[in-house]
């Protein structure tokens, strides 16, 4: 039998004496790493990823995941995961993929940077007790408002209102397809977003009609492969998303692996069964700005003028792009940073390629003030948001809310292994296996996320009171509020960010 | 984008009076009234405003100046010479006070802008205000401290009786008043950094600190608006310039901006109200003023009181016959008009508009 | 017939109009003197409406259109049928770039020639299956990503010269394409298996082209007289071999 010479990455272990053979490790594991040895559990560990549902549900705690001990000797220079991938190549000629965000050390700016808080001289307000507006509108917003005053007194406006997004909190659920996660999980993010009064996105994998009960929470999207697009589906949400790019593989297309393509997600984007899906790199009718502005314009001359998102990934030359995007008509401007998660993405290219969200957002943000087109369109972030501290920051930094994928996955049971590519996953999540789609229970999870949200938007409530402010608005693009801490003075000078002490 | 900057922060006190019918009340009216709120103060700044003191020069802008040194005069009277048609120049009238050890030049010019340097249709108090940005924040030494037709600021370094008898304030009258006293909580030492903040006849006291400073300068800073004090009143100013001068907001609608109701209000008034104040707030959202403010502002044609939408800051007002007062304390009231007809305090976020009668 | 005089009209303003007649019942619109008006039919649902589209339509004809008619007298410009979900566009004259993408059903029938990127990415379920039939000459990437539907290339008045460009149904995974006429296997993609149509196939192009020649007044024998080939995608999963798992 060929044994890779790239040693396994984890050693899955039982513990015979405390095991009761009840096989739920090997009915659990996705990946097929337990089999059944006639009185005992046979283990192929190279096969396991460590995303513990064994080990969640072994009843007597039999099972533990190491690190594989045995590595390549130590090298500060050719590190474990470079000598493991040239093996891995010279096996097999192929381009290693990968699951979920960046995992690579580049330096994490929201760890560098620090809110401020009240004290003495303005009061700290109590979000417990007295209000706090979270409340956010996402879309193109006037620049100057005409008012008249009726013999009542009362105001009323002549000035018509652009579509609006609206947002209870500043949060929405990324784009992620049905395909590259189970159906399930995309009734979590419907649920959920409809629960928390925010938005979930298709992604490019259509809409399936489970989800029109959620239509009012619903971003559908229409990226290179153009799946599930039809005036239908256009019109079913509360806007449109064009996709461009992908933070964690800017410039690069999509690949959905034919194990994720069974009848019903063939069905969805009119593709034969067991194919691989295709999205090419670019759009095909957009190879330059102004076919971006057209594009933008079918769409809304398709749906009477919904608001229109474009999604890109963070590149160097990120704010003239977005001012372009602006300018071509988008209503918000979605940034995805180089830590953006991802169902399948060239390792080489996610650890490689683009910029952060922090410095994004900011050079973004700036760009368009300097040009006076701010209020044109919102800014939304995403790409690694961690907490609602990141959120928080970020806001602060000129975003208007934030779009979260990996953390409402781990909430339905992710544990970032990032396997999502192999269509195995044991939580259910990023998989279409029937067998294990089933475990998450949609009711269940939704309620999760929901807590979630919940727990983010008190944090995000307690973080506003510190800071003295009542209103949302009140912190987006109030960099006067944030300082940094061990960062050079151009970064914070890209950021407009004062050090701590100043 | 300027951010490496330090923020001035301060406490203090404020109050003001109007007489609807224009009648004179003397200078030494408000300074008794912020006299009386001293401790509101720390004897770092204070400062006056006054509307219908310059009569005979009403069609002209009065620019009052602060100068630290001739050079930065000789610089700054060249430009406006260059751009502006000089009625009259002189040195603003002070006396020495003995606790008063370093004070600023101060000279007014009443001014009106040449009409061949008013390029590509641009309006005369857009002209000005373009001269107040420039002279501020480009002539070293040079500032701007009042620039209204028909109304000026006095202000400085001092407690509120030594700024009054510095700059003989009790030698004016005029139908509008506010006055200040400041507690400032950094490093102080500049004159240009005491209340009233004016532009135009706009004039501002304040007191508070706008928790939301940063993203009301950032919003400025896109209308071209150049923030050189660092201090919250500056912003209350040039946001009220661009509200009503510049969009056209009545002043009413102004203070829906600045203080603009909670969502779970808005969300209870009938549909033409609510989409005309979602879209207030949608469009000027950074333009709220979030944290703890009282402010008093002035203007050639009356006097508005506002606090914030959660009433961080005391505020109070008075009326007798045609008179207004509005001030942090009732006392700061009471001490120039012993029984006002009703005193009443504010609701959070409600403004006090007290217009000059015609 | 309700005929709109186009002279001079903001796209966003013809299009209201049209969408308005559509609304009050109109079944047969005659658009006069259009001139580079953008998104004609865009996103227009209705069956049984025709329009008959005089002088040079905009970008974007049709786009997302689910089930109009529509007749340009002459030639168009590029992204016509973008993503269109159904309904037929009958262009007399030549077309541009990026015609058809992510086309989900409905016919575009072209009598002249086609630009580049015709067909990207078409797509096909069960009895969807969109047409493109184009009767000159095809730029390069005819039919990339090609996932379902019928491209047929007809090449009629090619005289020698090669009626495909380069790279045809590069990263093709279904779908089938027929061209009229030899095809060099050196300008197909390496996911293209090129053969010659068996009697099904025949049947399916004289079924397709009996509706295009009809179209334009074309002899339908003459048309069938040359021989076709057919190209199908060799794989489902043409990059099955590119990722180390």
């Amino acid at each position: 039998m060929f044994k890779s010479l790239a040693p396994p990455e984890y050693l899955a272990t039982i513990d015979t004496d405390k095991c009761i053979r009840c096989k739920r490790c090997i009915q659990n594991c996705g990946w097929s790493v337990y089999s059944w040895g006639g009185d005992r559990v046979l283990i192929d560990t190279a096969k396991c990823v460590k995303c513990l549902r064994c080990y969640h549900y072994c009843p007597v705690e039999a099972i533990q995941i190491l690190d594989n001990p045995v590595r390549f000797r130590q090298n500060a220079y050719w590190s474990y995961h470079h000598i493991r991938n040239i093996k891995r190549q010279a096996e097999t000629g192929g381009i290693p993929l990968t699951g979920m965000g960046s995992d690579q050390p580049y330096p994490v700016l929201f760890d560098h940077l620090l809110l401020d808080a009240c004290q003495v001289t303005n009061p700290s307000i109590d979000p417990l007790r007295e209000p706090m507006e979270l409340r956010t509108y996402l879309g193109k917003k006037p620049s100057r408002v005409e008012i008249e005053r009726g013999d009542d007194g009362k105001i009323r406006t002549t000035t018509e209102m652009p579509p609006q997004i609206k947002l209870e909190a500043p949060f929405m659920f990324s784009p992620m397809s049905f395909g590259s996660i189970s159906l399930n999980a995309q009734k979590v993010l419907a649920m959920a977003a409809k629960e928390c009064g925010i938005v979930m996105n298709t992604g490019e994998g259509g809409l399936h009609e489970d989800l029109l009960p959620y239509r009012d929470h619903i971003i559908v999207q229409v990226a290179s492969g153009r799946f599930g697009v039809n005036p239908d589906y256009l019109n079913a949400g509360v806007a449109v998303e064009i996709k461009i790019g992908q933070g964690a593989k800017p410039g690069i297309g999509g690949h959905l692996p034919g194990e994720k393509i069974p009848l019903e997600v063939a069905k969805a984007r009119m593709i034969p069964v067991g194919t691989d899906a295709l999205s090419p790199a670019p759009q095909h009718d957009i190879y330059s700005i102004e076919d971006l502005r057209q594009l933008i314009y079918a769409i809304k001359e398709a749906t009477n003028y919904k608001p229109v998102s474009v999604k890109i990934a963070t590149v160097h030359n990120v704010a003239a792009i977005a001012s372009g995007i602006v300018r071509a008509g988008a209503d918000m401007v979605y940034l995805d940073g180089f830590r953006g998660g991802t169902g399948a993405a060239p390792t080489i290219i996610r650890d490689h390629l683009g910029i952060p969200i922090e410095h994004a957002v900011a050079a973004v943000d700036d760009r368009l003030r300097q040009e006076g087109i701010r209020n044109e369109a919102s800014i939304i972030a995403a790409g690694g948001i961690r907490s609602s501290a990141d959120v928080a920051k970020i806001i602060a930094l000129g975003a208007d809310a934030v779009a979260i994928g990996t953390a409402a996955l781990i909430t339905m049971g992710c544990t970032v292994c990032g396997k999502c590519y192999t269509g195995n996953c044991s939580w259910g999540i990023t998989t279409q296996r029937p067998e294990l789609t089933v475990r998450l229970d949609p009711e269940v999870y939704a309620e999760r996320l929901i807590n979630l949200i919940h727990a983010w938007s008190h944090e995000l409530k307690e973080i506003l009171g510190a800071l003295g402010l009542n209103a949302i608005e009140s912190l987006r693009g109030n960099r006067e509020r944030l300082r940094g801490v061990g960062l050079d003075t151009q970064t914070l000078d890209i950021l407009g960010v004062k050090p701590a002490g100043r | 984008m300027n951010h490496d900057y330090q923020r001035d922060i301060s406490g203090c006190g404020l109050t003001g009076v109007i007489s609807k019918k224009k009648r004179m009340i003397g200078g030494d009216v408000i300074v008794r009234s912020l006299c009386l709120m001293n401790d509101r103060g720390n004897g770092l700044g204070a400062g006056f405003a006054a509307y219908g003191i310059y009569p005979e020069f009403r069609d002209f802008y009065a620019l009052h100046i602060m100068y630290d040194d001739e050079s930065s005069q000789r610089t700054c009277e060249e430009y406006i010479r260059n751009e502006y048609h000089v009625e009259k120049a002189e040195d603003i009238p002070t006396r020495p006070v003995k606790t008063i050890a370093i004070s600023p030049r101060v000279v007014r010019y009443f001014v009106k802008p040449l009409r061949e340097r008013m390029e590509g249709g641009i309006g005369e108090d857009d002209f000005v205000v373009r001269t107040v940005m420039r002279i501020n924040s480009e002539i070293e030494g040079a500032y701007i401290f009042s620039s209204g037709k028909n109304m000026g600021a006095f202000k400085g370094v001092g407690t509120p009786s030594e700024i009054a008898e510095f700059f003989r304030i009790e030698e004016y009258e005029g139908y509008i008043w506010t006055g200040h006293t400041r507690f400032p909580t950094n490093t102080p030492g500049w004159w240009g950094g005491a209340h009233p903040f004016t532009l135009l006849d706009w004039s501002i006291v304040h007191n508070g600190e706008i928790s939301s400073y940063g993203i009301n300068k950032r919003y400025l800073e896109m209308y071209g608006y150049k923030l050189t004090l660092l201090t919250d009143t500056e912003v209350a100013a040039y946001l009220l310039d661009l509200l009503i001068r510049r969009h056209g907001l009545d002043i009413p609608t102004a203070c829906t901006v600045l203080a603009s109701p909670f969502w779970k209000d808005v969300d209870y008034m009938d549909e033409e109200e609510k989409e005309a104040i979602t879209l207030l707030r949608l469009t000027y959202g950074s333009a709220l003023l979030n944290g703890p403010f009282a402010i008093l502002f002035g203007h050639s044609k009356g006097l508005v009181g506002l606090n914030d939408r959660i009433k961080l800051r005391p505020l109070v007002a008075a009326t007798k016959d045609d008179m207004v007062f509005i001030a942090s304390e009732e006392a700061a009231i009471r001490e120039i008009c012993k029984e006002p007809d009703r005193v009443w305090a504010p609701r959070a976020g409600e403004p006090v508009i007290v217009a000059l009668e015609d | 017939m309700y005929t709109i005089d186009a002279k001079g009209m903001y796209y966003r303003d013809l299009n209201r109009l049209v969408r308005e007649a559509i609304s009050k019942g109109e079944k047969d619109l005659l658009l006069k003197n259009v001139n580079g008006q953008y998104y004609i039919g865009d996103g227009i649902r209705a069956k049984d409406v025709r329009i008959t589209i005089e002088g040079v339509p905009g970008n974007d004809l049709a786009a997302f259109m689910d089930g109009p008619t529509i007749i340009v007298k002459g030639n168009a410009q590029d992204n016509i049928g973008n993503t269109m979900n159904s309904g037929k566009i009958v262009v007399e004259g030549h077309a541009g770039d990026v015609l058809g993408y992510g086309m989900r059903g409905g016919k575009l029938h072209i009598l002249g020639d086609v630009g580049y990127r015709v067909g990207i990415h078409m797509k096909g379920y069960r009895r969807q299956v969109p047409v493109i039939i184009a009767g000159g000459r095809a730029g390069d990437f005819l039919g990339e990503y090609m996932a379902g539907g019928v491209l047929i290339l007809l090449g009629l008045d090619a005289n020698g010269k090669p009626i495909a460009g380069d790279y045809i149904g590069t990263g093709m995974h279904g779908g089938v394409i027929f061209i009229r006429g030899d095809v060099d296997v050196r300008r197909c993609g390496a996911e293209v298996g090129v053969m010659e149509p068996d009697e099904n196939d025949r049947k399916l192009l004289k079924t397709y082209l009996e509706e295009y020649c009809k179209d334009f007044g074309l002899n339908l024998d003459e048309v069938m007289a040359k021989e076709f080939k057919k190209l199908v995608p060799v794989s489902l999963r043409p990059y099955g071999n590119l990722y180390a798992y």
